[in-house]
């Protein structure tokens, strides 16, 4: 198994660190993995993405412009992504801020209302969490009980009183993935 | 088996540093490198090992603390991204002068000038060529993965005091920032004033003793006869590090009929090229050059005998190339393909390349 995501949006939406806690979930099952972010003035409330590759094997590249999933959370994110899923994949967008939906019709289309779920949820900051659950839906690559340990092992001591609201994120999007078109 | 994480590049050498001993670190903060002293000032390794971390004034105030450090035999390092290893261009040619352990680390961005701070590898000429003035070598290790930013740390201390040498870690701003699993080393002792004084003190400028004489660190001769010596010694130092430290790495080159020759992030979009090409049937393999100065000329000279060309993969405008076509000679094309400014090429635009510079051409 090898799995290529990208994961784009605004810098702000927590899309580095729902990488880091894919990334260390996939530590936690004993897979090899690589973190590759955008870095630099980008992220100052522009565009942020990060690669994030969970495999069995040695991970060669961590720059590929071909992914097997990509998960797309701003306007600007869908026009630079969009062309770079695998025939085939998987794109997954929160519809909130998009303009232009996504027009492939060769590759598996999600759609999660993270946003909103996030919101009625009563914590903006779980959005990232909502979404991570809604991608684990679509592409089960790593267990729940791996997502766990994995936020056990990035989040700080100080902040292990938040996993089970972010826990309930998850679970919240895993259930609440809408498919819009499957190939 | 040491202690599994997963960590940044940049992180990790600071990590690693602690780890195997070090007694003191001196930097200057620029991007993409910034996070091996910021993990050291979080860590707070004075309060652990003792080892000194130290936010110099500039990039040439650091590398000069290094050389005072490192001629009373401690072991230290400092490290820098491009622009900040040209100010300190001086003090590593004043080092290698003085016959002097150290470790530099560059996270390479792209130059010239203050450039991007996208990663790159147009520093291998100044790493492997020199950089500062005289003739100089610098023992440098690329790491392709945080893993070996990692291992590459304590190989590098080994091999700069084997040799009393600077030796440096030529990474990027990929490697330096992206994650990865890594299997820490075990912690290693810094070495006490008594045993730097039983292992270094022919040299070490750490207090004389009443039973020998002084010790005198200095790049200076003003005696051309006897600074030929001098040259002459670090000459056979050199050549003894051909002979005995190349260190590289074969993929699936043992059936190829094409070669990809690539180091630290370029030659990891290469593994995947060679995976691209296989499946359209083209028999490419790859070889990276793990040490770039000792840089592995026979190897690649062994498969110039029986393959049918080269294509050098660099995030720059041709600089490897220069060596691989030294190692090849005549008979098989070596060509050249790079990406510039802070682009990483990908791998399919790799095997592209392959087939038209080489295997159409």
């Amino acid at each position: 198994m090898t799995e290529e995501i990208i994961i784009a949006g605004f810098g702000g939406q927590g899309v580095l660190s729902m990488g880091k806690i894919l990334a260390y979930s996939g530590v936690m099952a004993d897979q090899e993995v690589t973190w590759f972010p955008s870095y630099g003035p980008e992220m100052r409330g522009g565009t942020a993405n990060v690669t994030v590759i969970l495999s069995d094997n040695r991970i060669s590249s961590p720059i590929i412009n071909e992914f097997d999933t990509a998960i797309i959370l701003n306007q600007q994110s869908m026009d630079k992504f969009e062309p770079m899923v695998k025939p085939g994949g998987v794109l997954i967008y929160d519809p909130n801020g998009i303009i232009h939906p996504p027009k492939r019709t060769d590759i598996n289309i999600y759609k999660i209302e993270g946003t909103l779920i996030a919101a009625e949820l009563g914590n903006v900051k779980t959005f990232n969490m909502v979404v991570l659950g809604a991608y684990l839906k679509a592409k089960p690559v790593v267990k729940m009980e791996s997502v766990e340990k994995g936020l056990e092992k990035s989040l700080p001591a100080r902040h292990h009183y938040l996993i089970p609201m972010n826990l309930e994120a998850v679970q919240k999007g895993y259930e609440s993935l809408e498919l819009v078109q499957a190939v | 088996m040491g202690e599994l994480r997963l960590m940044k590049g940049n992180e990790v050498i600071a990590e690693a540093a602690i780890r195997c001993g070090c007694d003191g670190y001196f930097g200057y903060p620029i991007t993409p490198q910034s996070e091996v002293m910021e993990t050291l000032m979080d860590r707070e390794p004075w309060n652990e090992t003792g080892m000194v971390v130290l936010q110099a004034e500039s990039e040439i105030a650091s590398i000069h603390m290094v050389y005072g450090a490192a001629a009373s035999g401690k072991k230290v390092l400092t490290s820098s991204s491009s622009p900040g290893i040209s100010l300190m261009a001086e003090g590593i040619s004043y080092i290698a002068g003085s016959e002097l352990p150290c470790l530099i680390v560059n996270v390479q961005r792209g130059g010239p000038g203050l450039g991007t701070i996208q990663p790159s590898q147009a520093d291998y000429f100044q790493s492997t060529k020199g950089g500062g003035h005289g003739d100089y070598r610098l023992i440098v290790l690329a790491p392709s993965s945080v893993q070996e930013m990692n291992d590459f740390v304590e190989l590098g201390f080994k091999l700069a005091f084997k040799y009393r040498n600077p030796a440096m870690i030529l990474s990027d701003g990929a490697i330096g920032q992206m994650m990865e699993k890594v299997v820490l080393a075990d912690y290693i002792p810094r070495l006490t004033t008594e045993e730097i004084d039983e292992k270094y003190g022919s040299w070490a400028t750490n207090g004389r003793k009443p039973n020998r004489k002084p010790n005198i660190i200095t790049s200076l001769e003003m005696d051309s006869g006897r600074m030929e010596v001098n040259n002459q010694r670090l000459q056979a130092k050199y050549a003894k590090m051909e002979e005995e430290e190349v260190l590289f790495e074969e993929i699936q080159c043992d059936d190829a009929e094409y070669i990809l020759v690539a180091f630290g992030s370029s030659s990891r979009v290469c593994q995947k090229s060679v995976d691209i090409a296989r499946e359209k049937g083209i028999k490419l393999g790859l070889l990276r050059p793990i040490t770039l100065f000792p840089f592995p000329k026979k190897p690649i000279a062994a498969l110039a005998k029986r393959v049918k060309g080269f294509l050098v993969v660099e995030m720059n405008a041709g600089q490897m190339v220069e060596d691989v076509q030294l190692a090849v000679g005549c008979g098989v094309p070596v060509k050249h393909f790079g990406r510039m400014g802070g682009i990483i090429p990908s791998p399919s635009e790799v095997v592209e390349a392959l087939e038209h510079k080489l295997i159409g051409g």
